[in-house]
């Protein structure tokens, strides 16, 4: 196990460094420089501030420049936002951001496993129905909708919650509830079909041949089981939460890295660009490889591989 | 003898899209106390609902309009579901036909063969433990002490049956039953399968029903043999009444079709022609008359009763009825009559 995770982690950096190579020339190829919309600079200005980040020197040069950086943990200075390194920029904005996606992935599964078991328990009954449709419901409403409906509600017509402010707790449960919707749809979804099988398969009969109660039998032997398959999707879930969590910041006014992303875009700002597509993507391959750790931890047969098998 | 289990009149339907399933019509057994009691049949006879109604482990979609099924005169089928739980396992336990899936497959092996003990009795976790090792040691699993904490996928199908076998016997049964617990072994293994569950037997003096659909198994195993078909039993006796002394013509077409030593496997076994009736809409006379090369008017008219053969031999059919007229069976069990008048005279069948 220990020298599979040892592999996995080579694999991270291998990936990490083919995509900043992708997509540092991808952005040479952007329309318009950094420094389009500043017409009153001189053609000897912009020469000047061009030799500053290095944006003279051939593109060859530049990403040699760019990438022994990066294996300094260097992201470069962002061309607008006060010159501020690129790691700081985001290192700033992470925590928000951090926060409601977390709280989002984490209510979202949770209460999405336990919609999908009652559901699968309680087959074909009201349970049941009421389930599908909030799942169908939390996957088919938009996160902006979501946030937006949420804000109007909750914060600006019965004052539970603040409209637009990033303090205390209070102000992270509108986001992280928008956010939340589609992973619990997701999740719920798939339990209540993986439930429904591993419900009806032979060895949950021979646990209730045991003596198990029904409760037992679920709580011992069938969440288990059904978990397997539910844990390969959450990989896929942290990123649309991620995606979703750009709009949904600018909706609520939380100063994180979405917001930040879609700004330094509209500018131009490459090295925040680049420095952020790295970010997402260390995170995506990270979530990727503990949801694998996790998925041979909760399942034997990964863990152990088929050895000693007939 | 004491009767410990006694079914009586059982029926079992299954609600369907199509309409009721009479899967059970009306099945009555009982089982002696330290025997082993053979069910055989054709697979979708109803062998495992019959057994399945007794620990009450059927379908969502299934109903028992009728019967008792009385265990040392309790009738189970009056029990709450929680009175259900502390007989399962405990006192009435199940091992199941498919080794390679009916062990769960997340949880180490150890604490399978625990829990029934960890569920009906209070003790410790470690007591219960040293009882598992204990158990996969008596049920033939090689150094039982380091392979607790192995994970099913590591064993073999055999031994997995094994491990499904000492699930069912930790905690001392009294009535064990095994749903064609061979069907899915290769030959050499069944046969190590069944010495096991004699050898059990011998050692904790568990009463066994045995279900098969194949005869040739039974004669190792069972002092009783039940033969079912379409939901009904249409002949119970001893072993050797059944094999030597058979009545119902079922019976005949099922020995008929069981290879034997003079038969190699290429040979070409007689299989029942036909096939088994469609239990939406059960026939009105006897259900094997179309399949049945001796059937007569009032077969398709009218259910046979039992007939008494002998004190612990009955056959439905009514070829046993005093005004039948007298059939020639098929030279195969004209021979098999002959051993049985051996047998009778004291002689030994072999
Ligand atoms: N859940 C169910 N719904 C409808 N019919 C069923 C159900 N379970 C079993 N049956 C029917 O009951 C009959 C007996 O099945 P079973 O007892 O499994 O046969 P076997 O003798 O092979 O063990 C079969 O014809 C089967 O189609
Ligand atoms: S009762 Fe009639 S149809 Fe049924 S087995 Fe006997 S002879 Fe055949
Ligand atoms: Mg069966």
């Amino acid at each position: 196990m220990t020298k599979y995770i040892l592999k996995r982690i080579l694999y991270l950096f291998l990936t990490l460094f083919i995509i900043a190579s992708i997509t540092f020339f991808l952005m040479k190829l952007l329309p318009g420089t950094p420094f389009t919309n500043q017409n009153r600079l001189s053609h000897e200005q912009l020469a000047i501030v061009k030799a500053q980040y290095g944006l003279d020197q051939p593109v060859l040069i530049q990403y040699l420049r760019y990438m022994g950086g990066l294996f300094q943990g260097n992201l470069g200075t962002s061309f607008q936002f006060n010159n501020e390194p690129v790691t700081q920029l985001i290192g700033q904005r992470l925590a928000p951001s951090m926060q409601i996606g977390a709280q989002a992935m984490i209510v979202g599964t949770v209460l999405g496993i336990l919609l999908g078991a009652f559901a699968a328990i309680r087959k074909n009954t009201w349970v049941d129905t009421l389930a599908t449709f909030i799942s169908i419901l939390g996957l088919s409403i938009p996160s902006f909708v979501l946030a937006v409906l949420l804000q109007f509600y909750l914060a600006f017509k019965w004052h539970i919650y603040p409209v637009a402010l990033w303090d205390n707790f209070q102000s992270s449960v509108l986001p992280t509830l928008a956010l939340a919707a589609l992973p619990l749809g997701n999740v719920a979804r798939f339990m209540r079909t993986e439930m429904v099988d591993v419900m009806s398969s032979d060895y949950i009969e021979l646990a209730k041949s045991k003596g198990n109660s029904s409760w037992q039998v679920v709580t011992k032997h069938a969440l288990r089981n059904s978990l397997i398959p539910v844990v390969t999707i959450i990989g896929p879930m942290a990123v649309s939460v991620m995606t979703g969590s750009m709009v949904v910041e600018n909706i609520f006014s939380i100063p994180g890295i979405g917001e930040q992303f879609v700004k330094s875009i509209t500018t131009n700002d490459y090295p925040t660009i680049m420095g952020l597509t790295i970010f997402y993507s260390f995170l995506l391959i990270l979530v990727i490889l503990i949801v694998d750790i996790l998925y041979g931890f909760i399942d034997p047969r990964i863990r152990l591989g088929n050895g000693g098998k007939e | 003898m004491e009767k410990i289990l006694d079914v009586k009149n059982l029926h079992v339907n299954f609600a369907t899209y199509n309409g009721t399933v009479q899967a059970i019509r009306g099945v009555d057994f009982h089982l002696n106390s330290g025997e082993t009691l053979a069910i055989v049949g054709e697979s979708g006879s109803g062998k495992s609902i019959t057994v399945r109604s007794i620990l009450q482990l059927l379908a969502k979609n299934s109903d028992i309009p009728e019967g008792q099924i009385l265990y040392h005169g309790d009738d189970l089928l009056q029990k709450s579901d929680k009175e259900m739980d502390a007989i399962r396992g405990d006192k009435i336990a199940m091992i199941f036909q498919d080794p390679m899936t009916s062990l769960d497959p997340t949880m180490p092996i150890g604490k399978q063969v625990a829990e029934p003990l960890l569920i009906h009795h209070k003790v410790s976790k470690k007591e219960a433990m040293d009882r598992a090792e204990e158990v996969l040691r008596l049920v033939g699993i090689p150094n039982p002490k380091a392979r607790m904490k192995d994970y099913p996928h590591q064993f073999s199908g055999g031994q997995r049956q094994r491990i499904v076998i000492a699930i069912a016997i930790v905690d001392y049964p009294e009535i064990l039953i095994a749903d064609e617990p061979t069907t899915a072994l290769d030959v050499t293994v069944q046969a190590q399968i069944i010495d096991l569950l004699k050898e059990l037997q011998e050692k904790i003096g568990t009463s066994i029903i045995f279900i098969t659909h194949d005869l040739g198994v039974v004669a190792g195993i069972a002092d009783r043999v039940a033969v079912m078909y379409a939901g009904k039993f249409v002949e119970y006796g001893t072993v050797d009444e059944i094999f030597y002394n058979p009545q119902h013509p079922y019976t005949w077409g099922l020995l008929d079709s069981m290879p034997t030593l003079d038969t190699s496997e290429q040979d070409h076994l007689n299989s029942i022609p036909g096939t088994p009736p469609n239990l939406l809409n059960p026939p009105k006379g006897d259900a094997f008359a179309p399949r049945n090369s001796y059937a007569m008017e009032i077969d398709e008219e009218e259910q046979p009763p039992f007939f008494k053969v002998s004190k612990t031999h009955y056959a439905a059919t009514w070829l046993l009825h005093p005004d039948a007229p007298k059939v020639t069976p098929p030279e195969s069990i004209q021979k098999r009559f002959e051993k049985f008048q051996a047998l009778k005279s004291g002689g030994s069948v072999k």
